[in-house]
């Protein structure tokens, strides 16, 4: 007597249905926890726009978005969000003029000269100089750079703007510089072998063939260390004083958007005061620069790229 | 003489040598700038900092008044409990966020918006995840100023760091393996449980430990929070306040006192020790169990 097996049976039978179940389930499991993210930002958005909005029905949104005066603890207080806006200004113009041509002036160093050795033992430097906490920085701008300012340049107040932009400034060169180079390294070999076989200089090939062909990572690169200096708050809330005034003065005190939301939610205020609810418009700005900065960064990157 | 005189072509490109030469030493001086800035930061805590790191300074809390008996022990024991409702929390969500961007999404409208909102998720200023805690947590949900609150916030901070880090583990495990799982009858899920994450799992931790250490530091979510600057008990459960190390580092930092200065500096040794040790470990793990295929 032969016994006739049927793979196919069997193969259903080992196929148990909860092995079944699983498989339907997960890709639903794992989609309702992916859409998280997407609440996060939605509840991001709406607690800021409704705290905004009970803001705006106190003082008048014009008055917010053009006035220059930002008093909200004087007797006929103040709200015009320039004057915040001047200050975040101050600190993200020094920052990039500190850091842009060093971030990139190191991504061409790492990518165009350096040897392999030497690489590997810069790029976690940068990395450990990308991982310090805000604070640290803030605590290095008031302790070692603005003593030093101050001793060679004698205008310069104890919180000013330039200490706290310089350190932003050290705080996004890791960013401009490993995007930077991560742009440049993946310019095609074969591209720079042409501009040298031409007689070109490595100088004139970095600066005529790679960064050309780069230039989309590196732009992208820039305004995202932007965004992140427009979002940067210990470093201002320690270094840049809190006297918010609309200025270009980069030698005295100034208030940013983020260290005013430090000063007045580490001090006391009372839950539905005016000023309570100006820390969700002064939110809603930031968060409408910084977005805008994101924003543009992909589209460049989209608009300009070029494949290879 | 050969048939090009190389003499006449090095006198022409003199200056051109000059420029590319002058150009080298700039290009690497501004790779310098980062070495220095961390060696200054190193060397000014160091030299402001260790008059007080004794053991003392880890085994009590902090006093507002003594500089010579105030510690870090609150703060540290605090950021090791807000780190405990964080961890699990960031890896949970981020983790199975990169499962399904990789293996399940299909290509498509709905899947291109949850790319771009995961970067832009990541470019939003913490401050603004503080709004976010103090709006949703700690009133919405009146969790008020507790580990709970402030852990939950900042695992949404990181949600989007750990994710991208793992979408990109999980993209280097070639599609070969895969197809060979599902060609010996494996299921999907099997596949993906059983060797899809196995094999991206030491990017995956790296991506942790590093997004951690971002957390672990992060201040200003706290502060909106309203986490304690003093506080001289730790907490018991998660719906207690907490001090963190960042946050009794600012509050040092501020007062007017130079000696709380000092005593920052010791706060911030103790913090950078802690993170290097973190990215230490991360590191090891990249260079020791990553594989290459």
């Amino acid at each position: 007597m032969t016994k006739n097996y049927n793979v196919q049976e069997m193969i259903d039978k080992n196929k148990s249905n909860s092995s079944n179940t699983i498989e339907k389930l997960i890709p639903t499991i794992l989609f309702l926890i992916t859409s998280i993210s997407i609440l996060a930002t939605i509840a991001i958005l709406y607690i800021l726009a409704s705290e905004s909005i009970e803001f705006f029905r106190r003082i008048p949104f014009i008055d917010f978005i053009t006035g220059t005066d930002w008093r909200p603890y004087s007797g006929d207080a103040q709200y015009g969000i320039w004057a915040l806006i001047s200050g975040t200004f101050r600190i993200v113009i020094i920052a990039a003029i500190f850091a842009m041509p060093i971030g990139l002036g190191a991504a061409i160093y790492l990518s165009e000269y350096s040897s392999d050795t030497i690489r590997r033992i810069i790029k976690p430097i940068l990395e450990v100089l990308a991982g310090v906490p805000t604070v640290v920085y803030g605590y290095f701008a008031i302790n070692f750079v603005t003593p030093i300012l101050r001793s060679i340049w004698s205008e310069v107040d104890l919180f000013n703007a330039i200490s706290p932009g310089i350190v932003v400034g050290i705080m996004i060169i890791p960013m401009i510089a490993s995007l930077s180079e991560d742009a440049m390294s993946s310019v095609p070999r074969a591209m720079r072998e042409g501009s040298y076989g031409m007689g070109a200089t490595k100088i004139e090939t970095t600066f005529k063939v790679v960064i050309p062909a780069a230039i989309s990572g590196i732009m992208a690169s820039f305004v995202l260390a932007i965004s992140r200096a427009i979002g940067e708050t210990m470093i201002v809330s320690i270094a840049a004083g809190s006297n918010p005034n609309f200025s270009l003065d980069i030698t005295s005190t100034l208030q940013t958007m983020t260290a005013f939301i430090v000063q007045i939610t580490s001090g006391d205020t009372a839950f539905g005061t005016d000023i309570y609810y100006s820390l969700y418009a002064v939110g809603l700005t930031l968060f409408f620069f910084t977005f805008l900065m994101n924003m543009i960064s992909i589209w460049i990157s989209k608009r300009f790229r070029e494949e290879y | 003489m050969g048939l090009i005189d190389k003499k006449i072509i090095d006198n022409k490109r003199t200056s051109r040598l000059f420029w590319n030469n002058t150009a080298m030493v700039v290009f690497f001086l501004c790779t310098l700038v980062g070495l220095l800035v961390l060696a200054m930061l190193i060397y000014d805590t160091l030299n402001d900092g260790l008059r007080f790191l004794r053991w003392d300074f880890i085994t009590n809390f902090a006093s507002a008044r003594n500089v010579e008996v105030s510690g870090f022990y609150g703060a540290i024991i605090g950021s090791l409990w807000l780190m405990l409702v964080t961890a699990p929390v960031a890896i949970i969500l981020s983790v199975s966020t990169a499962l399904y961007l990789e293996e399940y999404a299909r290509k498509g409208r709905v899947t291109d918006f949850i790319k771009i909102n995961i970067s832009n998720l990541a470019g939003v200023p913490s401050v603004v995840f503080g709004l976010l805690g103090l709006g949703l947590f700690v009133r919405a949900m009146s969790m008020g100023n507790s580990v709970l609150a402030a852990g939950l916030t900042l695992a949404l901070m990181i949600l989007p760091v750990i994710a991208v880090a793992s979408q990109e583990a999980i993209r280097a495990v070639p599609s070969s393996v895969r197809e060979a799982s599902i060609g010996m009858g494996a299921t999907k899920w099997q596949t993906v449980s059983r060797i899809v994450l196995p094999a991206a799992i030491p990017g995956i931790i790296t991506g942790i430990i590093l997004a951690l250490s971002r957390a672990i530091g992060e201040t200003a979510p706290l502060v909106v929070i309203g986490v304690p600057t003093t506080l001289l008990r730790t907490p018991s459960s998660v719906m207690d306040p907490f001090q963190a190390m960042p946050m009794q580092i600012y509050s040092w930092v501020k007062m007017p006192q130079h000696d709380f200065s000092d005593l920052a500096a010791t706060g911030i040794i103790v913090l950078l020790a802690i993170l290097l040790a973190m990215n230490s470990v991360a590191i090891f793990i990249r260079n020791k169990f990553s594989r290459k295929y």
